[in-house]
């Protein structure tokens, strides 16, 4: 039997409420496949499944707020039998009374064959999709989703929460401005913590781009708008790689110890029109080449805006890059995220006064700042790391190939 | 498509890419990137969209001029012929 409990949903957020089901009794799981939404401070997320297996029972009722580790469904392994689970279930009940007590009885599965019980599956009759674009505009116009009615095809789209907000009107705009403050709380909470317990230091260096910003023009002027590369990704793969070799600036501090990050899985900064940030994890940066992360970092601001990140994208960073892009000021002084142990910032590039073999010329300049944990790491070797992603960026053609 | 149905879908398109934004409060004239906040990457999102959309693909040297509403209207307007 395979217990699928709600996953911890990132520093300071401890509940979460289910908003849909995105399988039924008797469906077949594969291992990273999305099975519900779960609405949290920050944002509704896609909550994936680690196992595969076949839906044995939904625990938990769609609109409960339940607390991380909530015991939200059972799945039977390949080959168990819907009999063993259920055997299973009863022991967990009687055992661990209260969670499991506390969720409606799980509707019994028809005995084999498996593909009688997966279509006998009762379906609850009010079961409908909804887009996360659909939401998000619902989140906006205050709508409350549930009361949205689905077009003809079982699914609520953005049509159909806007033609509910027009019959609804006058508008409270509650959602948006209840999310906004949560998400202040949270945000609150976890830099409060950030400050309380973490010993930074602070680093910088001036990094010189004309050869990065050359490379970057000659190789956009070739291209459609489709495959062109925002310079982002290009400091996003010169941090990947500096942290191979200064890797204990990628993981978590835990338990009075550096635990080292599983991969490189760089958390992006990205700051949200309605207030607040997220910073979705862009995974093993390192080993992907710059065609790869520039997509990624495309989808990941996308999804952001459309409020359809995944859950998983916003617990696994191992550390977070913020970059204030062209439209900002020249430099940052991050706050580590806990339990992450460092913050890489970039400011905006402007052109500067910068010494070139005796001779004063006018370069496009980037700062790049460290924030790290002091109980982690020590100044010199943050030196070294930001020493390293200043001389990636030196030689962009070879950084923006290297996967290895 | 005339003038009017290329500026909806252009601003349909930006709608699409920042749906907090209220698209009727946009000033034609006035900055972009700084009226709906868009980062780099939202704007690079915004041009792949368009180009899907309208089929105009604009080349990264034009797009930097394009700061407004308005610009980017008359070049999509002159590369469609309308």
């Amino acid at each position: 039997m395979i217990e699928f409990r709600l996953p911890s949903l990132g520093a300071d957020m401890d509940e979460g409420k289910l908003l849909q089901w995105l399988v039924k009794p008797g469906d077949e799981v594969k291992k990273g496949q999305i099975v519900c939404v779960v609405d949290t401070a920050k944002a509704a997320l896609d909550v994936e499944c680690w196992h595969d297996g076949t839906v044995h029972a939904l625990l938990v009722e769609p609109g409960t707020t339940i607390p991380v580790g909530t015991l939200m469904a059972v799945l039977r392994e390949p080959g168990e039998s819907p009999a063993a689970v259920d055997e299973k279930l009863a022991r967990l009940a009687r055992e661990r009374p209260a969670p499991v007590a506390a969720a409606p009885v799980p509707a019994p599965v028809a005995a084999p064959p498996p593909a009688r019980a997966s279509a006998a599956a009762p379906v609850p009759s009010e079961r409908r999709r909804v887009s996360p674009a659909a939401r998000k505009r619902a989140a906006e116009l205050g709508i409350d989703i549930d009361r949205v009615a689905p077009g003809a095809d079982g699914t609520v789209s953005i049509e159909d929460v806007e033609r509910a907000a027009r019959a609804a009107a006058p508008v409270a705009p509650t959602a948006a401005a209840e999310r906004a403050v949560q998400m202040r709380k949270v945000i609150a909470s976890a830099m409060a913590r950030s400050k309380r317990e973490i010993p930074h230091y602070y680093l910088a260096e001036d990094i010189p781009l004309a050869a990065a910003t050359a490379w970057l023009a000659e190789r956009n002027a070739q291209r459609s708008v489709t495959d062109r590369l925002l310079l982002a990704s290009l400091l996003l793969k010169a941090v990947a790689s500096a942290l191979r070799r200064y890797p204990e600036f990628n993981g978590y501090w835990r338990d009075g110890a550096f635990e080292p990050g599983a991969g490189i899985h760089i958390g992006v900064a990205i700051s949200l029109r309605a207030g607040g940030l997220v910073t979705p994890a862009l995974h093993d940066a390192d080993r992907k080449d710059i065609d790869a992360i520039n997509r990624a970092l495309l989808d990941l601001t996308q999804r952001a805006r459309a409020g359809s990140l995944k859950l998983a994208e916003l617990t696994d960073a191992t550390i977070t890059v913020t970059s204030l892009g062209d439209r900002g000021v020249a430099s940052v002084w991050g706050v580590i995220f806990p339990p992450q142990v460092a913050i890489v910032g970039f400011g905006r590039v402007t052109e500067r006064p910068w010494v070139l073999d005796g001779e004063v010329r006018a370069l496009p300049v980037i700062t790049a700042s460290l924030s790290a944990d002091h109980r982690a790491s020590d100044g010199h070797r943050g030196g070294l790391l930001l020493a390293a992603i200043r001389d990636r960026l030196q030689a962009p053609d070879e950084l923006a190939k290297e996967t290895e | 498509m005339n003038r009017d149905e290329l500026k909806q879908a252009i601003v349909q398109t930006l709608a699409t890419i920042a749906p907090e934004i209220d698209v009727d409060a946009l000033k034609p004239a006035a900055p972009l990137r700084d009226q709906v906040d868009l980062d780099s990457a939202d704007w690079l999102n915004f041009l792949v969209a368009l180009h899907e959309r309208i089929g105009v693909d604009i080349p990264d040297a034009d797009a930097a001029r394009l700061t407004t509403l308005d610009k980017l209207v008359d070049y999509c307007a002159r590369k469609l012929g309308v």
